[in-house]
Parts: structure tokens; sequence; C-alpha cells
């Protein structure tokens, strides 16, 4: 048998030993779906607790992190079996959040000892749930002219002014942000840090801020002289543009992961665009009556199949060594866009059953739908808008001039 | 499966390439066109094509073959594909080859396949006809019971490579409507045999297309090819692989169509700066880039799961289909839109591109045909 034969047999046994015997088979869901952690964390279960405690005791909330930081330490082919029991035994995620997907690789590259040792093993057990302080009124797509300011003062600095669309900072315990500390700086990429803040500082107060979708996931975020110890800038002073560069390279593809996995999921429930249109659309067990519709659902799931496939040859790639390919600059873009099309969809199969605010009339899974529809209309906006994306293509790819 | 090129496919694409640059660059469609060649495409390259052992890829070793598969000969056709290189591939390799390789009793596959494969023989598959569209089913043809053998009636229209050819297959029905996918036969004819009229057709991309007129052609028993009625299984398996074939083809040509354009807009100045600085252009530029990696991986699936025979290799074919029909229809009309005036002159070969995609959009079904194959096969 070899090493990784016998990984996978000892693996999937302390899988079916330790995970919660409620969890075993309940089903994946997406990098979306799952316990976000933190000191403020309502865990929905016992079992979900326990879940997160195991996983995150042993490291594999974070699999192939290094065992230093209280990773799991386990090399990619390993990482790769692990994620493959996870889905045949249909367990859930033990931990999702910004923790992991971005300023814990972000540190890894860039932090310091110390900022290792410190804030990924409470990552990785969840014990710390992170937020991204990078937009500004004045400062989104042009994130670079960002205003908050970090003045430095011996051992620390004084960071005053206003973050937006902070998602879920009023959940969170700590929140990476950019701020100028160079303001004299030629450039304006040039004089910024990027620093690590305790949400608990004096000085820090969020407000939320209601979506379209009537929830209220996302805040503004101010800062009030609040001091902030140097030992908590990443890359040192000055640097961080290049930092905020690469969170934002984890961002994205986290964003594109997440497409795949919402559409795997919605599989999974059985809200397949082809269920949707036999139920609101009626007619037979024979091909769809409505033409127009057959068609813009096989569009839809071509489109996706193709999505899906760009993804593996991206990493069939990677695997048999080659560098990454341009390929991979697309997926924020196209799964972003994709999924907006398959809610638009979805919306126009229910017809009026999908105009369901809240109240009699509608079933909770047509309610939750509508909300959604909303909610992916941001999908092409955070993390990058797509018309970013596209310069970014045409630049960085494609070679095209300023 | 694995969607990534292996060392030795990856060495075959740069062969291709090479021979591709030295022998057939874009020109020479042009001057086949300019000199009205009555092949369209040239005997002598692909004899030379047949002895690199491209001819042969499919074909087993017993007659002379590589014994490989599809994902080996999309590598070849995507790199003759970037200058449109017109040799008979689809129908010859493909289809009609493909047809009595796989389907053949030993009489048939020793009369033609050694030939195909050392570049002797090309051969055409006669099916579609001028009200069959894209179904392969719809065969009007007829034939019928004649001594030990069969006679058959009727005409074939955009049968590919038929101009010239030495032999083809030929779909004619003994039973049924004229719809009906039973009932249908496949024979192999040769091109001289009496009753047999082949006249050439003029179309757009000016590659080889030709009418073929069977009046009371007369064939023996045992060149059939499949069993009794059952021709139109035949025809499903290899218009499937040609499809993935073609769709190799039209990923060469949409790439190429897509890098003349962006060194145009690098190049073209207007208001005192390159085209390509203007949004509007980039934008357009960025789909159209995320438009073909989308297509690459499609093509690379779908000639991995023919291959393979998996069980969902259909509708990875019709998503490969369905997606270059799309893309290179827009690659060749984005095209010429960036090019400006230029773009619409004869001289400029953005054109060229632009007329193939349209003739291969068409060819084994448009993007709407296989959008709904795709549905068929999934059930709704
Ligand atoms: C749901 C959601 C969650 C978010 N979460 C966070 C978070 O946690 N942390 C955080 O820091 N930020 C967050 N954001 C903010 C997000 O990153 C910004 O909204 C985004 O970068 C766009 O900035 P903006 O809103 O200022 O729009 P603008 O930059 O003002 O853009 C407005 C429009 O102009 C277009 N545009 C702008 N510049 C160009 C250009 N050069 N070329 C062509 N078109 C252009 C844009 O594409 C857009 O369509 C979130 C946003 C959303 C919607």
């Amino acid at each position: 048998m070899s090493n990784l034969d016998s990984f996978r047999e000892e693996t999937r046994q302390w899988l079916e030993q330790n995970a919660p015997p409620a969890f075993l088979g309940r089903g994946g869901g997406g990098e979306l779906e799952g316990p976000w952690g933190g000191r403020r964390w309502k865990f929905s279960s016992d079992a979900e607790k326990q879940w997160l405690d195991v996983m995150g005791e042993r490291g594999w909330t974070a699999p192939t992190w290094p065992s230093e930081y209280g990773g799991g330490g386990l090399s990619p082919a390993e990482a790769k079996v692990l994620a493959q029991l996870l889905r045949e035994l249909k367990l859930p995620r033990p931990l999702i959040g910004f923790g992991l997907t971005m300023i814990g690789p972000t540190l890894l590259q860039f932090g310091n000892e110390e900022q290792k040792r410190l804030h990924l093993p409470r990552i990785v057990r969840g014990e710390i749930r992170w937020c991204q302080g990078y937009s500004e009124p004045n400062a989104g797509s042009d994130l670079a002219s960002l205003q908050a300011r970090g003045v430095v003062d011996g051992d620390h600095m004084t960071v005053s002014g206003t973050k937006v669309w902070t998602s879920y900072a009023d959940e969170c315990d700590w929140i990476f942000a950019l701020v100028r500390t160079k303001p004299e700086a030629t450039k304006k990429q040039d004089g910024i840090s990027f620093v690590l803040i305790d949400m608990e500082d004096p000085g820090v107060s969020v407000k939320p801020i209601k979506l379209i979708s009537g929830s209220s996931p996302f805040c503004e975020t101010h800062f009030t002289d609040v001091k902030v110890p140097l030992a908590n800038v990443v890359n040192g002073l000055h640097n961080g543009w290049t930092v905020a560069k690469a969170l934002l390279g984890h961002e994205r593809s986290m964003i594109a992961d997440a497409f795949g996995g919402v559409v795997s999921s919605d599989r999974a429930r059985g809200g397949g665009l082809q269920d949707m249109a036999r139920r609101y659309l009626g007619g037979g067990d024979g091909p769809l009556e409505d033409a127009v519709t057959r068609d813009a659902i096989a569009q839809v799931e071509m489109d996706t199949r193709a999505f899906t496939l760009t993804v593996q040859r991206t990493r069939d790639a990677a695997k048999a060594g080659h560098k990454p390919g341009p390929e991979s600059s697309i997926f924020k873009l196209y799964g972003t866009e994709l999924n907006k099309r398959r809610y638009e969809l979805q919306i126009k199969i229910a017809g009026p059953q999908s105009l369901g605010w809240e109240g009699p009339g509608y079933e909770d899974a047509e309610l939750q739908r509508t909300r959604d529809w909303l909610r992916s209309r941001g999908n092409s906006i955070e993390g990058g808008t797509s018309e970013i994306q596209l310069n970014v293509i045409a630049k960085r790819v494609l070679g095209l001039p300023d | 499966m694995q969607i990534v090129l292996t060392e030795d496919q990856e060495l075959l694409a740069k062969t291709a390439a090479d021979f591709a640059a030295e022998h057939s660059p874009i020109k020479r469609v042009r001057d086949l066109r300019d000199s009205n060649d009555p092949l369209g495409y040239s005997r002598a390259l692909w004899k030379q094509m047949a002895e690199l052992g491209w001819v042969g890829i499919p074909f087993p070793e017993a007659v002379g073959g590589a014994g490989m598969g599809l994902a080996e000969l999309a590598v070849v056709l995507e790199a003759l594909g970037r200058s449109l290189v017109p040799e008979p591939f689809l129908s010859t390799v493909l289809l009609a080859g493909e047809a009595i390789s796989r389907h053949g009793d030993d009489a048939v596959r020793a009369e033609w396949l050694p030939r195909i494969v050392r570049g002797e023989a090309v051969m055409a598959c006669a099916y579609p006809e001028t009200t069959s569209r894209y179904a392969l089913s719809q065969v009007a043809t007829r034939c019928e019971a004649a001594g030990s053998g069969f006679r058959i009636t009727g005409e074939k229209s955009h049968v590919l490579d038929a101009a010239g050819c030495d032999g083809f297959l030929v779909s004619a029905r003994s039973a049924g409507a004229d719809n009906d996918p039973q009932g249908i036969e496949l024979f192999a004819v040769s091109a001289d045999a009496p009753g047999v009229e082949i006249v050439g057709q003029t179309r757009v991309d000016h590659r080889n297309c030709a009418i073929v007129r069977l009046q009371g052609v007369e064939v023996a028993g045992d060149a059939r090819v499949g069993a009794p009625g059952r021709g139109h299984t035949v025809l499903e398996d290899v218009v499937d692989r040609a499809t993935v074939g073609l769709c190799a083809e039209m990923l060469g040509g949409m790439s190429r169509a897509f890098e003349m354009t962006l060194a145009h807009l690098k190049e073209r100045e207007q208001f005192g700066a390159p085209i390509g600085s203007f949004q509007a252009l980039k934008h357009r530029a960025a789909e159209l880039f995320v438009e073909i990696e989308l297509v690459r991986s499609c093509v690379m699936a779908a000639a991995r799961a023919v291959d393979a025979e998996a069980s969902d290799a259909r509708k990875l074919v019709s998503l490969a289909k369905a997606r270059c029909s799309d893309a290179f229809v827009l690659a060749g009309n984005e095209g010429v839109q960036m090019f400006g005036g230029v773009g619409m002159t004869d001289e400029y070969d953005i054109g060229f591109y632009l007329k193939r995609a349209r003739v291969a959009e068409m060819t084994f079904g448009d993007a709407a045909y296989h959008r709904s194959r795709w549905a068929q096969l999934s059930g709704y």
C-alpha cells in the first residue's frame, strides 16, 4: 500500500470516528456555507461546534498550512485526498471565512514569524474572524487613492478614516486594512501600509448598511485615532500595496471557487434549472415545451460546464508542472457573470412566484431565491468589478496599451 | 480524465505548427482560390501528411495506422486550422475512414484503409441532402436489392471533399419514411462507378465541396458498411468524431484570427493613440479572449471523452461544437469590425477567417442545434 493509500485509510477512519454522527452524510455546501467562527459566532448546533473543534485541533480546517502555525501540514496530494473524503462522506465544511481564504495565505507569504505564530493558529481553530478594510467612500475601483491615514509615532501609528462596504465588520474580531502612511509619496501606490487592527481597540466603530436584498452583511467602519503597534504592519511600512494586490488575487480565486460550489450545491438541493422548469412551466416528461426556456437552460448549463472544465484544465496543468497560464485570469469575471445569469434565469422561470419579498403566497425557498438573486447582483462588484477584471485582462494578459 | 497535453502531444503540436508555417501559410489558401484549383487542396501535400503519420493517427496499426486517438489528431488539426489548411482530414479520416475502420467488414477495410492511410485514396462521406439540414436520419436517397447487391438512386449535396475523390460512402434508404432513423444503409462506392456524377459546389470558404448524383448506381452486397438498416448509428458515431476534429480546427482558426486582431489593435493609430488603448475595444478583446479560453477547455475535454468512451462524451461534443460555432463566428465578426475598412477588403486575410467560421459553424450542426441536443441528452 502506498503512503497515500494508507493516509486515505487512516483519514477515513479518523473522520468516521470524529465527525459528529449527525453530520456524516449531511452534504457539503459551497465555499460560503458553514460556520465563520470568531468570538461572536453563534453555533447553530452542538455538532457544528464539535466538528470545528476536532478539525481545528487537527489543523484540517487549513490542511496545507504548516503545522507549526496550527495547520494540517499536509502535502497537496494528501490535502486532495482529504477533500475527496470529505465529499465522499458528505461532510460539511468545518469552517469558512476570510481568515482561511484571504489573510491567512497572505500572512504565510508576507507575514513575519511573530505575526504568523500569533494569527494563523487562531484562524485555524476558528477563534478569530477577520474582515477586509480596503474600500472607502472615494476609493473603490481606484483603490490606490484611499485616504485613511496612519500617522507613525515611535513604535505605533495612529489610524483615522472611514472604510466602507466592510463585509461582516459587525461580527468580526480583527480587520486587515490599507492606510496611507506616506502622503508625500509621488506615486499613490507607494505610500500605503497593510495593517492588522483589533476591532476591540478604542476608536474602532462600525455601522451596518442594508443591502437591496434586505440583509445587512456589510458596514461602514470608522477609525478615530486608533493606536496600532507597528508590529502589526505586514511587509514593512509603506510597502502595503504589494501585499494588498496579492490578497486580492486570493480573494478573486476564492470568489471564483465559490461559484463552482454554488452550482454544485444548487444541484444537490434539487434546485436545478430543469426541475424548476418542469415545476413552473408544466408539460410532460419529454422535451420542455417552452423552446426559448429550454435553449436558455441549455446555454447556462453548458456555460457552467465550460467554466468548470476550464478550472479543471488549470488544475491539471498545474499538477503536470506547468506555470499558471492566462486562463486563470478569467475565473472571477466569468464565474460571477455566470452566477448572475443563472439567478436571472431562475427568476424568469419562476415568474410571478419570484416576486415575493415576504409573507403569504410564497414558499420559503421562493422567498430565499428572490433574496439570493438580489444578492447575486453584487458578485460582479465585490472583489473588483467585472469592468476592472476586463481592464486587467486587456492590460496584463493581452498587453493592450493604456 | 486529465485536460492537459502530454509531452508527446506537445511535440506533435510543434511539428504540425512548423509544417503549416513552411508548407501552408494562409497565402496558400488564397492562391488555391484565385487559381480556381479544382481540388482546393493538394494531393502531394496530403501524401506528405500521410508520410508524417497524421492521416493514420486514429487507425489501427494493422492497416498502417498509429492506433492513437482524437486527442492526438485534434492537436494536429488545431495547428493546421490556424492557417486554414484545407486538406481532407474530416472527410477521408474522420468520416469515411473511421466509418470503415470501426464498422466495416474485412473486405471493405482491406479495399480502402491501407490506401487511405498511405495518402493515396481520398474518400468523401455523402450523407447530407439539400433538405436534411443537420439531421442524419433525413435520407431520401433510396436503394433497392439488385442481384446480390443494391442499386442506389438519389442526390447528395454539401458533400465535403467529394470533387476529385477516389470513392465515397453514401447513405441510402432501404426502408421507412424519409426521416426514419431505421432503414438507412451505408455503402462504399468508387467515384468512377457508372451512374455517379459529381458536380463541384462553390461555397464562401472555397473549400472542396460537391453535389453527388447517383442514377441507378450498382454496388456489391459486401460494399455495405455497418449492420443492415443501421447506417444511422454508424453516422452518429463518425459525425461526432468528425465534429471534434472540426472543433479543433476551429479553435486554431479563431485563435489565429484573434491574434491578428490583437496585433492590429496595437499597431493601428487613430486620435494619436493605438486603437487598442480605447476601452470599448479593450473590453471586447478581453471578452473574446475569455470565450476562446473556454473553447479550448471544451475541445480538449470532448476529444478525451470520446477517446475514453465516457458516458457523457456526446454531451461534451455538443458543448464543444456549440461553443466553437459561436466563438469562431464572433472572432471573425469582431476581427473585421476592429480592422475597420481594410477588414472588408479581399486583400486582408481576416475575411478568410470570417468566411471559414460561417461554413464551419454550419457543418455538423450550429450552436442552437447542439444546445438542443445537449438538452435532449440531459433529459429535457
Ligand atoms: C456585497 C459587497 C461586499 C463587499 N465587501 C467588501 C469588503 O469586505 N471590504 C472592502 O474593502 N470592500 C468590499 N466591497 C467593496 C467593493 O470592493 C467595491 O464596491 C468595488 O471595488 C467597486 O468600488 P465602488 O463601489 O466604489 O464603485 P466604483 O469604483 O465607483 O465603480 C462604479 C462603476 O464604474 C465602473 N468603473 C470604475 N472604474 C472604471 C474603469 N477604470 N474602467 C471602467 N469602468 C470603471 C465600475 O466597474 C462600476 O461599474 C464590497 C462590495 C459589495 C457589493
